[in-house]
């Protein structure tokens, strides 16, 4: 490992920017002649709309234009897709109604966009929004996914009877049912998981150009995968076509999934730029994010877990109802079935699992993604379900889950995923060292002493990222590929540029990616740069979710830098009269082994260039492209441990430590893996203690549409956490890494949730578990 | 609309504004600098604050016309001659960011606590007075990291210059 190379703890190059002011977001673009939009939106959960009065909002100061549904539609812009296919357990597909940019006939959320302003200034583009006047027929609605399901719910989509959009199972239901009926003792537990909202800190925000002389778009957009959001709209929107679409994500402040989704405002930012003529932006504001970003996790479960007598799992059951909000958002169909039930094994060998999910359409925000997406769904069924059967059974959580760990490589499970690697035994071992495990009944009676209850809670996750082999998503639905691009470009100074479909939106790209040339070429860092974000300069990429830049993303830069390698060999071999075989590449030199012959790397880059002196047949230059798609999933694991000390006058709970323990494969830069842990953490946390999504019942309202009324996490609500890290090489991929992004807040939660009901002694406890919560649950 | 007359980061800057323009527009959008964010609405993120005579304020939560006459500090003229100041360079030594979108208005809190406490500092009092700025991405654990750093080292300063 080199100072800079890969496994060095390397400060962020992108980081003077953003420190100094000068990080470019899309809010921060300004483009000539550019004019301000505001969305007219719905105020009710379920209304038909009877017409639109825009006449007195047109006539108000500074307003260009407003535009509605109808507008739209006579335009040809498509409707907003779902990108991934499910097919009941009958084999029928999905029930997906349509969701149009712009409702015309009916809204179905509070915060469906109906028309849209353009005005000169924001200000007046929002008054004149207000003046905007929609006749609405407000029709009754319904916000949890359960009572959709009922009887007589308000029918929200025709195309989905009774708002079931699937009824899809996964694994052996038979052979699942049998186990359990022979099981000695059996663990049931109603599970829910909470709705949250995402609340990346930068509100999404789009700016619509249109060249009219080219017949030419421009999108700057808060994206964590601009090509994406160039082929949908253009393949399926009919906003423009591709080679006349630029998509540009320029820095984006956070995105955890939320920013993942082509929603309605880039898509109708680009066509008013082109209905007005006049460059068109949108800033949401806060208010806007907590109603229309897409919302996440909202299941109710029933689990049934069977135990032979000598404490083997021997069978696993769960139902879920999956609530999918209003419309289904872009991988709304996955996230609940493929990246949720197929981790239901977790660390444990289950020789029967059956899960079976119903997705529900809501008069709620759109469902999708956010960090986890399924995963901590899963993790939260299995490892509440494993520290309450250990309660039952009456022994100790950490012996049960390490008499049920899987220990030999590879291991199918019954739903679909084969684990490649992982030493689960050693990621619990440390973090048990680590919270010093032994030792906390004394922990616990001196919290009794000052009239606190102390719990201890772990929770072992395994999870899946990457997402996968292309033709594997293929088959179960997706419809697009999950691969990753990337160009290695070698400048004629022997500096490096990389363009890779990967984006970063607080991940460290500029660093991490340019690590993995510094490892292979031996440049210093200074000298390699990341492009991206941008669909004029990068070539077709898939972009950052899932934890995928790392074993996907990295890999591509990886296989690359490969054929780059080959070339620059083989034409040093050349200069130094060598034979390639020959020829080693350290500290900026082409060097021949076992003597002093050496080109240095720059003087290689420039003969490649100028071409004056080539091996015979080679063509000049030095610039390599590699598209890299996984052969497997990868399969990061981990132990976390936390220990709460509850305060029983308030039901306020304080986390007075906590380990997590990962096993990420190889690791890049360890400052920048830890704080991608802490920052799932929190997120994790945030969901167990703090962050609740209400909805009116009745009316479809959004209680805590702001971080006066959502709880965001604040610094005092957190430890400092301690991270520890066990590493087994992915053995899929060229550099060994199985992906760190969404660990933190895929593990943590049942780790709190479990130190609580372990502190307070009652197991009946709903995420978040606020104060409130606690206190009532500590007196029954 | 209101003329406001302000110095800001040294310099005299005036300007034309509609009456209820806030001081985080006038900053970004008359003045052009573009590191105070906007996060929310109701003056809770703390992405917009600013240094006002001083004190560190959410530049959303007064009207520009309010600040007319005073002495602004944005993170943009937060470094010095090309030098980093010492938060700065404690947030980009320690982690302390991942987006960046909280982080100008994180570095501003930060300065302006350490100033408050003449650099003594403990993790509790930074956790607590972090209680106005949200940061969604690093668990703010490299965050206070970062600030008991750089007290630190303001401190040490402070105590060097002294003597």
């Amino acid at each position: 490992m080199g100072v800079e190379g890969i496994g060095a703890r390397v400060t962020r190059k992108e980081d003077k920017r953003f420190i100094t002011g000068k990080g470019r977001y899309t809010d921060d673009m300004v483009v000539p002649g550019m004019k301000f939009a505001h969305f007219v939106r719905s105020p009710h959960a379920h209304a038909k709309i009877g017409g639109i009065d825009a006449s007195q909002a047109e006539s108000m100061p500074g307003v260009i234009a407003v535009l509605n549904g109808k507008q739209l539609a006579e335009d040809g812009i498509g409707n907003i897709i779902c990108g991934w296919m499910i097919h009941s357990k009958d084999g029928s597909p999905m029930n997906m109604g349509a969701w149009r940019p712009l409702a015309e006939e009916v809204v179905r959320y509070v915060g469906d966009a109906v028309a849209i302003v353009v005005a000169d200034s924001k200000a007046q583009a929002r008054d004149a929004a207000e003046a905007v006047m929609v006749d609405y027929e407000v029709l009754p609605a319904v916000t949890e996914a359960a009572a959709a399901l009922e009887e007589g719910a308000p029918q929200i989509h025709p195309e989905a009877k009774d708002n079931l959009i699937f009824d899809w199972g996964l694994g052996d239901e038979a052979a699942t049912d049998a186990a359990l009926a022979e099981a000695a003792h059996i663990v049931e537990l109603d599970i829910v998981n909470n709705r949250l909202i995402p609340n990346a800190i930068e509100p999404r925000a789009a700016l619509g150009v249109y060249d009219e002389a080219e017949d030419h778009y421009t999108c700057y957009t808060t994206s964590q995968n601009p090509h994406v959001a160039r082929l949908v709209m253009s393949a399926f929107y009919n906003v423009a076509p591709e080679n006349k679409l630029r998509v540009i994500a320029p820095d984006v402040g956070g995105g955890f999934g939320s920013k993942i989704y082509i929603y309605p405002e880039e898509i109708v930012c680009l066509w008013a730029a082109r209905r007005t003529g006049v460059p068109v932006k949108w800033v949401g504001d806060r208010t806007e994010a907590f109603l229309t970003d897409a919302h996440a996790r909202d299941h109710v479960s029933t689990v049934r877990m069977g135990f032979d007598g000598d404490h083997n799992i021997i069978a696993l059951k769960v139902d879920t109802i999956a609530n999918i909000g209003a419309y289904m958002s872009l991988f709304s169909s996955a996230t609940p079935t493929y990246l949720y039930a197929t981790l239901l094994s977790g660390q444990y060998r289950i020789p029967n699992i059956y899960g079976n999910v119903r997705a529900v359409y809501t008069n709620t925000a759109p469902v999708d993604a956010y960090r986890g997406a399924g995963r901590p769904e899963a993790t939260y069924v299995l490892e509440r379900a494993m520290t309450t059967a250990a309660r039952e059974l009456g022994v100790d959580q950490v012996e049960l889950r390490r008499k049920n760990f899987i220990r030999e490589f590879p291991y199918q499970t019954p739903v679909i995923m084969n684990y490649d690697t992982g030493n689960f035994d050693a990621i619990l071992d440390a973090a048990l060292e680590a919270i010093d495990y032994d030792n906390f009944p004394a922990r616990r009676s001196e919290s009794e002493a000052r009239g606190k209850k102390r719990g201890i809670g772990m929770s072992c996750y395994i999870e899946a990222c990457g997402i996968a082999p292309s033709q594997a998503v293929g088959s179960l639905g997706a419809g697009v590929g999950l691969w990753e691009s990337a160009e290695v470009r070698v400048n004629a100074v022997g500096t490096v540029e990389i363009l890779t479909g990967s984006h970063s939106h607080g991940q460290g790209h500029e660093t991490t990616f340019a690590q993995v040339v510094c490892d292979r070429l031996g440049l210093p860092i200074e000298q390699v740069s990341i492009i991206h974000g941008d669909t004029d300069k990068v070539q077709m990429g898939m972009g950052t979710y899932g934890s995928r830049s790392g074993p996907v993303g990295m890999n591509a830069i990886a296989k690359a830098l490969d054929k780059v390698e080959v070339k620059a060999k083989r034409l040093a071999a050349h200069l130094l009269e060598a034979d390639e075989s020959d020829i080693e590449i350290s500290d900026g030199e082409l060097k021949v082994k076992g003597t002093d012959k050496s080109v240095p790397w720059f003087q290689m880059a420039l003969a490649a260039y100028t071409a004056h002196n080539l091996p015979e047949g080679m063509e000049p230059g030095l610039k390599e492209g590699a598209f890299y798609d996984p052969q497997n999933f990868t399969f990061p694991s981990g132990c976390y441990i936390c220990e709460v000390e509850v305060d029983p006058e308030t039901g306020m709970t304080e986390i007075v430590d906590f380990v997590a323990a990962d096993d990420f494969g190889n690791i890049v830069n360890p400052m920048i893996v830890e704080g991608q842990v802490h920052g799932g953490l929190a997120q994790g946390i945030g969901q167990a203690l703090a962050e609740g999504t209400h909805y009116d019942p009745e009316t479809g309202q959004l209680i805590t549409a702001s971080y006066m009324d959502y709880q965001m996490p604040r610094a005092q609500d957190l430890p400092a956490f301690k991270i520890k890290h066990e590493t087994t090489a992915c053995p899929s991929n060229p550099l060994g890494l199985k992906g760190c992004g969404e660990a933190g807040a895929i593990g943590s939660p049942p780790a709190v949730i479990n130190a609580i009901t372990d502190a307070i002694g009652n197991n009946d406890l709903t995420m978040p578990a606020t104060p409130a919560k606690v206190w009532k649950a500590m007196q029954n | 609309m209101a003329d406001i007359n302000l110095t800001v980061n040294g310099r005299t800057v005036s300007g034309t504004c509609e009456d209820r323009t806030l001081l985080v527009q006038f900053i970004r959008e008359n003045l052009g600098l573009t590191g105070t964010h906007v996060g929310c609405d109701t003056s809770q993120c703390g992405a917009c604050v600013v240094h006002i005579d001083g004190k560190a304020v959410k530049s959303c939560t007064m009207l520009a016309a309010q600040a007319d006459g005073a002495e602004v500090l944005t993170i943009e003229g937060l470094a010095s001659g090309g030098e980093l100041h010492p938060m700065q360079a404690a947030f980009r030594e320690h982690h302390g960011l991942q987006c960046g979108f909280c982080t100008p208005g994180m570095i501003m809190t930060a300065v302006d606590m350490v100033r408050r406490h003449g650099g003594q500092l403990d993790e509790k009092t930074v956790r607590h007075e972090l209680e106005g700025n949200i940061c969604r991405c690093t668990g703010y654990h490299n965050i206070v990291k970062a600030i008991l750093a750089a007290a630190e080292e303001m401190g040490a300063g402070a105590k060097v210059a002294a003597e």
